[in-house]
């Protein structure tokens, strides 16, 4: 479990990593908590890292012109501890207070782990269900991508070699509220399914799920049944019904597919009920 | 001797504690040496495969490259030995295939080394291996011991036909019990598999070796059970080099559950080329090589079939077992599914015939060996779902089936040993009161009630039981070498008095989380009256003890700490003599208590300390006695310990998803006498935490194409603290009668008992709830239970 040897470099500034980025096979080191062990098995060799971890607009979170603004190097922990996220969005708390454990928590961050896209990680379902915006850089300058257009697939995303996450945002929905459940891979803790909903004041509701399919995803079909209907329990069943619907549902030694789909409708279930 | 200043049952706090929480251990990979290199090993990514070419050029030139060999450098030496000889059942012996350093002509498991490389670097060495060229040649593959036997079956060994190592019997007669199976009012079959578990130990193994030219000394650090037998097994049966001359230090080790006891091939290899290129060498093994090269543990396919008469007595057990071996012989492996499981199978029951048939197999797969309680929790966990699943089936309480069927209480004294139909003479015992202890700590029938009542709301709730025994400190050497050991198996034990009285033990076990360090003082200290830090306990370096056979099967404190009293009594009738001489009294009217050799009957004394110094500076003294005060023992004890105990798991299944919650644990262990209450009970957690991980959460899985596919902590599941309740544990003393201490062992007793219960408390759940279901396979993952809710 020893890693190839590499280069390594410190930019203070995003342009400066963006500089680094460009040449060679580079990757962004940020908490390391998904990258080194990639380098510890060898699965990737990257020639030089950029370590991120020193710039310091990359820390932080406020809340501004109507948005909340996380920026990519904060990391969980902090998230989990930031009171305005209490008050705004509880979902990203509870997510943030699953993810790994206090080492992982203290050093992993969400923009580490949205750019490596684990189809089982705790942030993507939380992010799409808040409809948030992602910030990216590259040398091509900046540019803002819906997290529904984000994710790509297995470990990929829309960004490019050259680009960084620099913030995720968030509108503000006065008066919403939210909920992430997750059933955990017993081994490893990531999710075998998270579902996050977002419950608006006017009672439609935005559902995602990580952890079920390659990619994540918001449930369009289970959301559409709680258009112009009241939060009763037939609407409950029925978008609990609806939801997953034709998704290609993962299968591992942990989960089958059929399991899998079984589950995601439980915690859907859980999840509106905890909001009904 | 009795107890003279009641440090024996005291929970003394942990000396060796101090340097393990303040970073200060001293493992193998701390140790480095002048000149040190380092290895890594190519190993194969196949499970069954000709190795063709090996091209070493293009590593060899890279930087850092001290050495690499592969199998063609070694091939003349001798293969690490097997140190069980288990015979066919018709008298032929076992099939014994060398167990080379390095794969020579074809690989036969995922992992095997096919060469090492040695660099001035670590790094270096890993990058260097990488660039080694082997051509593989793939064969077909065979992972699963019950396929394995089957005509027409990949073959691991040429001259293991069938794969079949042995085949072997215990017991009464096949046609008896089968005639008595044929007379039950009521036969409960279960056809389980007993999965292949992966030790974990937490510090990785490790091995440092050196040659010392000018003296023509060997000396390997190793993280091992037992430095003596590795000294032994190396020099004699596999390097052939003088044992003298081989120093093995087993330093501070973190865990091995087992997985450290046996030789593995890098301790020799290591040895062997740190003579070769006149460097020490050091490698420790990463952790994807710990899944996947540590020996695995368990590994059974077993029917079993318990016959009961009408009043739900027992009056047969037939077992079939298929054994999975693994590539190659480890060092135990062959004694596990036979002498150590075959052996238990009476259990605390008076079933009056039994047969049990093993047959244990190669296949595709990494060597599997003893493992934290070793046969004993296979025998457990078959005898107890037997009578949970037929006390189910037959509509008796599971109790009270238990209570029928029991052995009566004996203490081995007024009355005799339990002679069973499976070899075993049980030393004492009383079965009965460990359960009636667990079931008031329980709360049985209140729980039956809440159990009911929760089945009412929708809710399952299971209690599952398990009531175990198991043989701790095998022995006497003339009987296990009857059975095939290789090896004596008793242990030495020596107590260095220095001239102020300060004590030395020097042991023939070795430590690795059991905490002799204060144990051994405790019965030192006590026996001698004298103070617990005036007590050092010293294990582990060939050099410093006199020889030993480590620690494994909880043997210890019952073996190891039988051997110190011997010691210790030589060194108070010796000091007596010199007390006497001083006090110009006879020897005879002298006592020994509270540290003082006393004239019986008068006020003249003299202190432990002064009999000391007088024997080391022996201007007054006796005059045909020796100076000094220095006894080394060796203990062949008579028999095994046979502890037992009841542990009872309480679960609540989510019944919309399956998902388990241990939600009460408790174990009563009987475990004899008890020196430190908190380690003993620190032991039963720790076996506990590893026997519920069997029932729930690990488990090794391989693939058709004998890759080991979780064999990473992303996919290999271990218990964590969250995983369970807090633990409720008790005891009950009934004493060995056959040692001096009057203990028994408390080492594997909590993997033993608990997997069983847990398992059992599950099917309780699941029939709590109408689904009427024979067997889970372990671990019992939430979707298993969740299907099972589906179909049953
Ligand atoms: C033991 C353990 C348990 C874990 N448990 C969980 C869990 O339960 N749930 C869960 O969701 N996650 C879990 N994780 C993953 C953890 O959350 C990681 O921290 C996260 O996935 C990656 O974030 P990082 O900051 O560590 O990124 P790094 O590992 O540094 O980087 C990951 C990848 O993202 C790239 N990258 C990093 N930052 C940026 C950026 N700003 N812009 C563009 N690319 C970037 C890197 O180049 C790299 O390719 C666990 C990890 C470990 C080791």
């Amino acid at each position: 479990m020893i890693p190839t040897a590499f280069d390594y470099t410190k930019p203070a500034t995003v342009e400066e990593a963006i500089a680094a980025l460009s040449d060679g096979d580079s990757k962004l080191l940020a908490g390391g908590y998904s990258l080194i062990p990639a380098m510890k098995m060898r699965l990737t060799q990257p020639s030089k890292l950029v370590d991120i971890s020193g710039i310091p607009s990359l820390k932080g979170i406020k809340e501004e012109d109507g948005e909340i603004v996380i920026n990519a190097g904060t990391t969980h922990y902090e998230i989990l501890t930031n009171d305005l996220i209490k008050n705004r969005l509880p979902f990203f708390t509870q997510a943030a207070g699953i993810i790994g454990d206090v080492q992982v928590r203290n050093r992993g961050t969400i923009g580490g782990s949205l750019a490596h896209a684990d189809p089982a990680a705790d942030w993507p379902a939380p992010v799409l269900a808040a409809e948030a915006i992602i910030d990216v850089k590259g040398t091509g300058g900046g540019r803002s991508i819906p997290a529904t257009d984000f994710f790509t697939g297995l470990f990929s995303t829309q960004l490019l070699p050259d680009e960084i996450i620099v913030a995720i945002r968030i509108p503000v929905q006065e008066g919403a509220r939210s909920v992430y459940l997750s059933f955990e891979q017993p081994a490893s803790r990531f999710a075998i399914v998270g579902c996050a909903v977002l419950r608006k004041a006017d009672g439609r509701v935005n559902i995602a799920f990580t952890g079920v399919s390659e990619a994540p995803f918001r449930d369009r079909g289970a959301e559409a049944v709680f258009d112009g209907k009241s939060w009763d329990t037939a609407t409950i069943d029925t978008a609990v019904d609806a939801a997953i619907g034709e998704v290609d549902v993962l299968s591992d030694h942990f989960a089958s597919s059929e399991y899998r789909r079984h589950l995601a409708k439980v915690y859907l279930k859980r999840a509106l009920q905890a909001l009904a | 001797m009795s107890t003279t200043n009641g440090l024996i049952g005291k929970s003394v706090k942990r000396v060796e504690d101090n340097r393990f929480i303040t970073g200060k251990g001293n493992y193998t990979d701390d140790i480095i040496l002048p000149g040190q290199t380092y290895a890594a090993f190519v190993r194969t990514p196949y499970a069954h495969a000709k190795i063709g070419s090996i091209d070493t050029a293009a590593a060899l030139a890279m930087p850092g490259v001290v050495a690499i060999y592969t199998g063609a450098d070694v091939a003349a030496i001798n293969g690490v030995p097997c140190g069980w000889q288990v015979n066919f059942k018709n008298g032929d012996t076992m099939k014994e295939p060398k167990h080379p350093l390095l794969a020579v002509g074809k690989v036969r498991y995922t992992g095997e080394a096919v060469a090492i490389v040695i660099a001035g670097t670590r790094e270096q060495a890993c990058d260097a291996a990488e660039a080694v060229q082997v051509e593989y040649e793939e064969l077909p593959v065979v992972v699963n011991a019950a396929e394995a036997v089957k005509p027409g079956a990949p073959q691991v060994h040429d001259e293991a036909p069938n794969n079949m190592c042995y085949d072997w019997e215990l017991g009464n007669p096949k046609a008896e019990v089968d005639q008595a199976m044929a007379t039950a009012a009521h036969v409960t079959m279960l056809e389980f598999v007993n999965q292949r578990m992966i030790p974990n130990a937490i510090e990785p193994r490790s091995y440092n070796a050196s040659y010392d030219a000018a003296n023509g000394r060997y000396t390997l650090y190793t993280s091992t059970q037992n430095p003596h037998l590795i000294r032994l097994l190396m020099s004699a049966f596999v390097l052939g080099i003088p044992e003298h001359k081989v120093r093995v230090v087993g330093p501070d080790v973190g865990g091995g559950f087992g997985s450290k006891i046996f030789h593995y091939t890098e301790e020799a290899l290591l040895t062997w080329a740190s003579h070769k290129i006149n460097r020490p060498v050091k490698w420790t093994a990463d952790r994807r090589e710990s899944f996947l090269t540590d020996a695995h543990g368990r590994d059974h396919i077993t029917k079993a079939e318990m016959g009961f008469d009408k009043e739900g007595k027992a009056v047969a057990l037939r077992v079939k077992t298929f054994a999975n071996l693994g590539a190659y012989l480890s060092t135990f492996s062959t004694c596990v599914p036979t002498y150590l499981h075959g052996t238990l199978l009476q259990g605390l029951y008076t079933t009056p015939k039994i047969n049990v048939d093993v047959t244990a197999v190669f296949t595709n797969t990494t060597p599997v060996d003893a493992y934290r309680g070793a046969g004993r929790p296979e025998a457990t966990y078959l005898l107890e779902r037997l009578m949970d699943l037929a006390a189910h089936e037959m509509g008796i309480d599971p109790a009270a089936l238990r209570f029928k069927n029991f052995i009566p209480p004996f203490d081995g004294v007024n009355q005799p040993g339990y002679q069973t139909q499976v070899a075993l003479q049980y030393d004492s015992g009383n079965y009965e009161g460990v359960l009636k202890k667990g079931l008031e700590m329980l709360g049985y029938e209140d729980f039956r009630k809440r159990q009911k009542e929760a089945a009412q709301n929708g809710k399952l709730l299971g209690v599952g039981f398990s009531t175990y025994i198991e043989a701790c400190g095998i022995a006497p050497s003339a009987v296990v070498g009857a059975l095939g050991a290789r090896a004596g198996l008793y242990e030495v034990g020596q107590v260095r008095v220095q001239p102020t009285g300060k004590v030395s033990v020097f042991t023939g076990t070795h430590s690795h989380g059991q905490g002799h360090e204060t144990t051994f003082a405790q019965v030192v200290a006590d026996k001698l009256g004298i103070a617990f830090e005036d007590v050092e306990v010293i294990h582990g370096d060939s050099d410093s003890v006199a020889f030993g056979m480590g620690t494994c099967g909880s043997r210890s404190i019952a073996v190891g700490g039988s051997a110190i009293m011997k010691s210790v009594e030589k060194i108070i009738e010796k000091g007596k003599k010199i007390a006497a001489h001083k006090l110009e009294a006879n020897a005879e009217d002298l006592e020994f208590a509270g540290g003082r050799f006393t004239v019986k009957g008068t006020n003249k004394s003299v202190s432990f300390a002064d009999v000391a110094l007088t024997a080391y500076v022996p201007h007054v003294y006796p005059k045909d006695l020796e100076p000094g005060l220095d006894f080394s023992s060796f203990y062949d004890p008579a028999n095994f310990t046979y502890p037992f105990g009841c542990h009872i798991a309480v679960v609540e299944v989510d019944k919309e998803t399956g998902t388990l919650a241990l939600r009460r644990f408790i174990a009563v262990d009987d475990v004899g006498n008890v020196i430190n209450p908190m380690i003993v009970e620190g032991q039963i957690h720790g076996g506990v935490v590893q026997g519920v991980g069997q029932a729930l959460f690990e488990g090794a899985e391989y693939d058709e194409n004998g890759q080991l596919t979780n064999g990473t902590y992303m996919d290999y599941c271990m218990p964590r603290a969250d995983n369970l309740p807090m633990i409720e544990t008790a005891g009950q003393v009934t004493p060995c009668p056959h040692n001096p201490l009057g203990v028994k062992g408390a080492g594997e007793a909590g993997t033993i008992g608990s997997t069983p219960a847990v398992v059992n408390a599950v099917i309780d759940a699941l029939w709590s709830g109408g689904h009427i279901v024979k067997d889970l396979r372990m671990p019992i993952t939430s979707e298993k239970v969740w299907r099972a809710m589906q179909t049953a």
